[in-house]
């Protein structure tokens, strides 16, 4: 099994590897010319020169990428062109809270898809599990600002309850957590629940398919028992996949979901880095991304391997 | 149709023989919802729904433009962010622009974008799906790294570091969607050909001696078109969901022009009034990304391609 799941890790930075190589490629070999982006239009041949030479844009770009890529691998970051911080601290400041938000959507939404795509595996064919289908397809296909739109609508607008698109910074009692997590969290969960039922429900009707389900159903055993007892413990492993799965949509929802609410997390730094086209800081924060992305199908897979005995006794 | 007969239908569309045998097997088990059910016609309003609502987009992205009243960018009325009215259906926007012009004229930019994204996609991915099968080995692998590579990179982060390299431009967030969407419709189409490559008409075609191109496209491809295509349309919708993100995130389609994200955008400062200007565009993509899924699905009825 070690083998196997060495294997897994290897590959997985093989990957993280190339990606730094795909996203390094893309944002400095390519035309445009950081430095007369910085200076703009009308910077002098010497100013640019000099820049250039600050920046290290004269090396070639296996070296920038190797100083990179050795930057990075120490923590150092580099600094960002538009306030002049350094990356690492700008990245400090916002990640807690983006993997507060994250750690909230998941806590409240792994429980409600698990339940729903039991319920929906269990009354197959059902009406439950027809209107379950029809929703849950719907979520899946729906943009995050339209949920974030509705909601804002019903809870800000006519029920009044919560403050529209606006971030409340100090956070006194619990009113006011509930206050600044609720509409993010909500829009967050109704595109993530309704993905992670619908892979639930099609990992748990794969076990129930199967031939040991159809002998304990031959042999009478009520249907409830049957989820519960025979298909479930065997369905563990590729449910933990799907959610796994899953969650990495968090991180393409996050960056709709931090934007239009205002919320100070690592996505919409990224997403202001991209407007001023500070580069070194859309460089750490896509790798931050893509990192979590490998962590998360990383996790998928050892979840798939750990689960099958075949799999985990070679 | 039963939900057997639906089964062994769909598996039908991959025939190797992993699947004569999964069918075999299949067959031999006794149904598993009661005879009433079973025989009961499964409910085809969902393709209608779906088909109705993708229908009227894809007609709106036709003709849209000659049925707007107004011009898209002239100021109609000094009134902003109106509600609905005679003279304008779905109100005016934050500058006193007609609404129901906008989203007309909009609808072309979603729809359109993303319809070439996702042909685009779907080709560049099929294409070296089907190839890599017949290329050596080496070389198969090595493009399977490549599209493996790209398929790690969020479709959203490709599509901002791209922006942020080059500023928001059309042909640059098609690239950017192809180069997104592209590596998954590969893994698609490249486990299906590996499937049908080992089947006896292509070995047959091989040892004929035809080229990779003949086999390709006489052999291969046919047997897998519908997949294809079925993949294709998923692709649509999540092209348009990025597309639209972008936009909404101010760094997609780029004023004068205006897709149904950008719509959104602009009029978001209407959302505490419960403007309709803000609420119509985004209606529009839901209606649009949810009409396309219900008919996929209910046309495929595959889950096997839900996710990707």
């Amino acid at each position: 099994m070690s083998k196997l799941v060495l294997g897994r890790l290897s590959s997985s930075l093989l990957t993280l590897f190339l990606v730094s190589l795909v996203i390094f490629a893309i944002t400095s070999l390519l035309p445009g010319d950081t430095a007369q982006q910085i200076l703009g239009q009308f910077a002098t041949p010497e100013q640019l020169a000099a820049l250039r030479v600050e920046m290290g844009l004269d090396q070639p770009a296996l070296w920038r990428y190797w100083h990179w890529l050795s930057g990075f691998v120490t923590g150092d970051l580099g600094m960002s062109a538009s306030n002049g911080m350094p990356v690492a601290q700008l990245m400090n400041d916002r990640l807690p809270n983006s993997l507060l938000l994250a750690a909230i959507t998941t806590a409240i939404s792994v429980p409600v898809a698990l339940t729903m795509g039991l319920v929906a595996a269990m009354r197959r064919g059902g009406n439950v599990d027809r209107a379950l289908n029809v929703v849950t397809l719907s979520m899946v296909a729906v943009p995050e600002f339209l949920v974030a739109t509705i909601a804002v609508l019903i809870f800000a607008v006519h029920l009044g309850w919560l403050p529209a698109l606006s971030y409340v910074s100090t956070v006194e009692s619990f009113g006011d957590f509930m206050r600044i997590y609720a509409m993010p969290v909500l829009t967050l969960c109704c595109v993530l629940i309704a993905q992670m039922a619908r892979m639930t429900r099609a990992a748990l009707i794969d076990q129930l398919d199967s031939a040991y389900v159809e002998m304990a159903r031959l042999k009478g055993v009520p249907p409830m028992r049957r989820v519960l007892r025979h298909a479930l413990p065997n369905a563990v492993g590729p449910i933990a996949n799907a959610v796994a799965l899953s969650l990495s949509y968090l991180l393409g929802g996050v960056i709709i979901v931090e934007t239009i609410f205002n919320y100070p997390g690592i996505a919409s730094l990224m997403v202001d880095a991209v407007s001023n086209r500070d580069l070194a800081l859309v460089q750490a924060c896509a790798m931050l991304f893509c990192g979590a992305y490998l962590i998360l199908v990383m996790a998928a897979d050892l979840c798939a391997i750990l689960s099958n005995p075949r799999l985990r006794n070679r | 149709m039963s939900e057997i007969q639906a089964m062994t239908h769909r598996r039908q569309s991959v025939p190797s023989r992993r699947d004569s045998h999964r069918r075999m097997t299949q067959s031999s088990r006794l149904p598993i919802a009661t005879p009433a059910r079973r025989n009961k016609p499964r409910l085809k309003l969902t393709r209608w729904i779906g088909l109705t609502l993708f229908g009227l987009w894809i007609l709106i992205a036709i003709v849209g433009p000659w049925l707007a009243p107004y011009p898209m960018g002239a100021f109609v009325s000094d009134e902003i962010y109106g509600g609905a009215s005679v003279a304008h259906w779905l109100g005016t926007d934050y500058m006193g622009r007609d609404m129901l012009s906008r989203i007309l004229t909009g609808a072309r930019y979603t729809v359109g974008l993303a319809v070439v994204a996702a042909l685009l996609s779907s080709l560049v991915g099929a294409g070296f799906g089907m190839l890599a099968v017949l290329l050596p080995h080496w070389l198969e692998e090595g493009i399977r790294r490549i599209f493996d590579t790209l398929i790690s990179i969020p479709s959203k982060m490709m599509a901002l570091v791209m922006v942020s390299a080059f500023g928001a431009s059309i042909p640059l967030l098609i690239l950017a969607a192809v180069l997104s969407y592209a590596p998954g419709a590969f893994r698609i189409a490249h486990s299906l050909a590996t499937n049908l490559a080992t089947l006896e008409y292509v070995q047959v075609a091989k040892t004929r001696g035809e080229g990779r191109f003949y086999i390709a496209a006489v052999e291969i491809l046919p047997n897998m078109i519908q997949s294809v295509l079925t993949d294709m349309g998923m692709r649509f919708v999540f092209i348009v969901l990025l597309l639209s993100g972008m936009s909404f995130l101010g760094l997609g389609v780029q004023p004068p022009a205006a897709d149904l994200g950008s719509l959104v955008r602009e009029n978001i400062g209407g959302l505490s009034d419960g403007a309709l200007a803000v609420i119509a565009p985004a209606l529009a993509i839901g209606t649009l990304t949810i009409g396309a899924n219900l008919l996929i699905d209910s046309l495929s009825n595959s889950r096997d391609t839900q996710k990707e």
